[in-house]
């Protein structure tokens, strides 16, 4: 062996040893997150889940914190999703459909795709300056001010982007021999839209619209910016009627000194975790069964 | 009857026919005008969507800044519109803002393009399809439970290593929000790494390189622009959360890079003031609009600049 090739070896050697360093230490990045998930979902679980109970499902807030319980906001949480879903659902398949078999190629829609992309990026508390200055004020007579269709309204544009992406990619996902099929038996273009392409893309953009849901489940700073309460004592009854939000009430709750609060807090978070997680489940379901249909 | 009267009859219901399904053709064509007009209104409310927040957004601020003058806005060092002796300074916010998202992203950007790298160079296709999507989890979890994490368990465990932390601080939301934003870099990064041809990983191979080698000085530079449109995203993401620092880093606007004591971000400062009982139209309702407004800007550029990457990082490959 020249000496060249022994200080080729021993470099050789080295820089193994640096790929192996250096391989372990992205998987101590990776092993960050995962560790940090761990110690999240522990923390949430050691404070709560003694709070968590029957009791702490069906009570109103109190000002005792072992009297309190999730009852308005859970149902505001509820009530507000699903009045949001029943705006953003339509409006956003509506502009999916129209981009990915309508949209002629112009600058409008240039204008609306850039614009899409654009608007998921807008930090969700301007959205509640959105909702805040059209929904509730100027719009007070017809949404009843800081009310339960304010905060559904605002949320609704809040995902939108969400809806319209996720719908697409679903219809883009649908083969092009159905449509064909379609239209060679005389079949208008809406006809094939709306008994072939939709069908096929329905589990697709139904898995979009749950994760878009479960997006707004979490989200608290747009609903406080156009003044949703963060002390119900009641349930709403109409749609301009004053409402709160499960994230919002926990909010509430951890911003107290107290630790009956924080305990309060904790528990809540375990509920809201456990339906995000269910969503979830579903979506992956729902997924899964598309993709096993677009395989057949 | 005739065997003429028949035909005729016969090319009587055939022109009915004719007729009635001329008249069904048009009522479809006309049904199918609507239909795509329609959808288009649907493409058309996103546009509306953004013209309502610059709208809303200059509307305001307009009104703001009649009666504080830009000047005071941008040289001024104090932000105090809640009390007596009013001062209007955005610095102390956007120093918040820039100091939480500082640590967020010094937390951020190296665990995630690390992470990235483990993903879409080492890990087998089985682990990845493991790690994937139990690292987005994190991506999916509510900001507000963020926040207590951040308050009631990272703050006072790092009270125990770092003295005169106060309760209310930034290292702890910004370390938090580093987590958080933590599977969008790597996520994104991933794609990005993973775009990048097998034949320049094979070449470089061929020439001798190790594996590390082949990732770091091969592959990383050519997803480059993919890479950097991930962190810009990520900048844009921290800069514009709201909760973890609205609920862990205090309501003290002061100018400082301390980030041991408590502070107030722009958009905390939003939420501090709707939770409050301001009175709408007063001149402390416009300060959350021209907060609003300057928060809007930083993020649109940072967006802009993101997308103009992105587009680069697709042509190349």
């Amino acid at each position: 062996m020249s000496l060249r090739d022994i200080a080729f070896e021993h470099q050789l050697a080295r820089r193994h040893l640096k790929g192996r360093i250096f391989q372990v230490l992205a998987f101590a990045a990776i092993c960050v997150g995962l560790v940090m998930l761990a110690l999240l979902f522990f923390d949430v679980l050691r404070d709560g889940l003694g709070r968590l109970s029957w009791q702490f499902l069906t009570s109103f807030p109190s000002r005792r914190p072992e009297r309190a319980g999730i009852l308005s906001p859970l149902v505001g949480s509820v009530l507000m999703v699903t009045l949001m879903g029943v705006f953003a659902f339509p409006v956003g398949v509506g502009a999916a459909i129209y981009l990915e078999e309508y949209a002629p190629k112009n600058w409008l829609t240039d204008l609306i795709q850039i614009n899409v992309a654009n608007l998921a990026g807008v930090p969700s508390i301007i959205y509640g300056l959105l909702g805040l200055e059209i929904f509730a004020r100027w719009l007070a007579n017809y949404t009843g001010g800081r009310s339960l269709l304010t905060g559904s309204l605002t949320m609704a544009l809040l995902i939108l982007p969400i809806v319209i992406v996720s719908a697409r990619e679903a219809i883009r996902a649908v083969p092009n021999d159905i449509r064909l099929a379609a239209l060679a038996l005389g079949a208008t273009k809406w006809q094939m839209v709306r008994s072939h392409v939709l069908p096929y893309a329905m589990p697709g953009i139904l898995t979009g619209m749950i994760l878009a849901v479960s997006r707004a489940i979490g989200e608290t700073a747009p609903l406080i910016t156009i003044g949703a309460l963060t002390y119900v004592a009641f349930l709403p009854d109409s749609l301009k009627s004053q409402f709160t939000v499960l994230p919002i009430q926990i909010f509430n709750w951890v911003s107290r000194p107290q630790a009956g609060f924080h305990v309060n807090a904790a528990a809540g978070i375990i509920v809201l975790l456990a339906i995000l997680l269910s969503l979830n489940a579903l979506a992956i379901y729902l997924r899964h069964r598309f993709e096993q249909r677009l395989k057949r | 009857m005739t065997l003429r009267d028949t035909t005729s009859l016969s090319q009587a219901a055939t022109q009915a026919d004719v007729y009635l399904a001329l008249r069904r053709k048009q009522g479809r064509r006309l049904a199918e005008t609507v239909i795509r007009y329609t959808l288009l209104a649907c493409g058309l409310v996103s546009i509306l969507t953004t013209l309502g927040i610059v709208t809303v957004l200059l509307f305001e601020s307009f009104q703001f800044f009649r009666e504080v003058s830009v000047v005071e806005f941008l040289t001024d060092t104090q932000w105090t519109p809640l009390f007596k002796d009013k001062h209007f300074g955005i610095w102390p916010l956007v120093a918040g803002t820039f100091l939480t998202s500082a640590i967020a992203l010094s937390v951020a950007l190296p665990l995630g393009l690390l992470s990235a790298i483990y993903l879409s160079e080492y890990a087998s296709p089985r682990v990845r399809s493991v790690l994937k999507p139990i690292l987005e989890i994190l991506a999916g979890i509510p900001t507000v439970v963020y926040g207590y994490f951040a308050l009631l368990f990272v703050t006072p465990l790092l009270q125990k290593v770092i003295p005169n932390l106060a309760g209310f601080n930034a290292i702890s939301p910004g370390i938090v929000m580093g987590i958080m934003i933590l599977p969008m870099v790597s996520s994104l990064s991933e794609d990005a790494l993973h775009a990048v041809p097998r034949a320049l990983r094979d070449a470089a191979y061929a020439l001798g390189a190790t594996k590390f080698e082949v990732s770091t000085q091969v592959v990383v530079p050519a997803a480059l622009s993919g890479i950097t449109a991930s962190f810009i995203l990520a900048v844009s993401r921290a800069v514009g959360e709201t909760m973890i620092v609205a609920i862990a880093a205090g309501q003290r606007p002061v100018l400082t890079l301390d980030p041991r004591g408590p502070i107030q971000t722009m958009t905390a400062y939003i939420v501090q003031v709707s939770l409050g009982d301001t009175p709408a139209g007063s001149l402390a309702f416009k300060t959350i609009f021209a907060v609003g407004f300057t928060l809007f800007l930083i993020t649109l550029v940072l967006n802009v600049i993101s997308h103009f990457f992105v587009r680069r990082y697709r042509e190349q490959y």
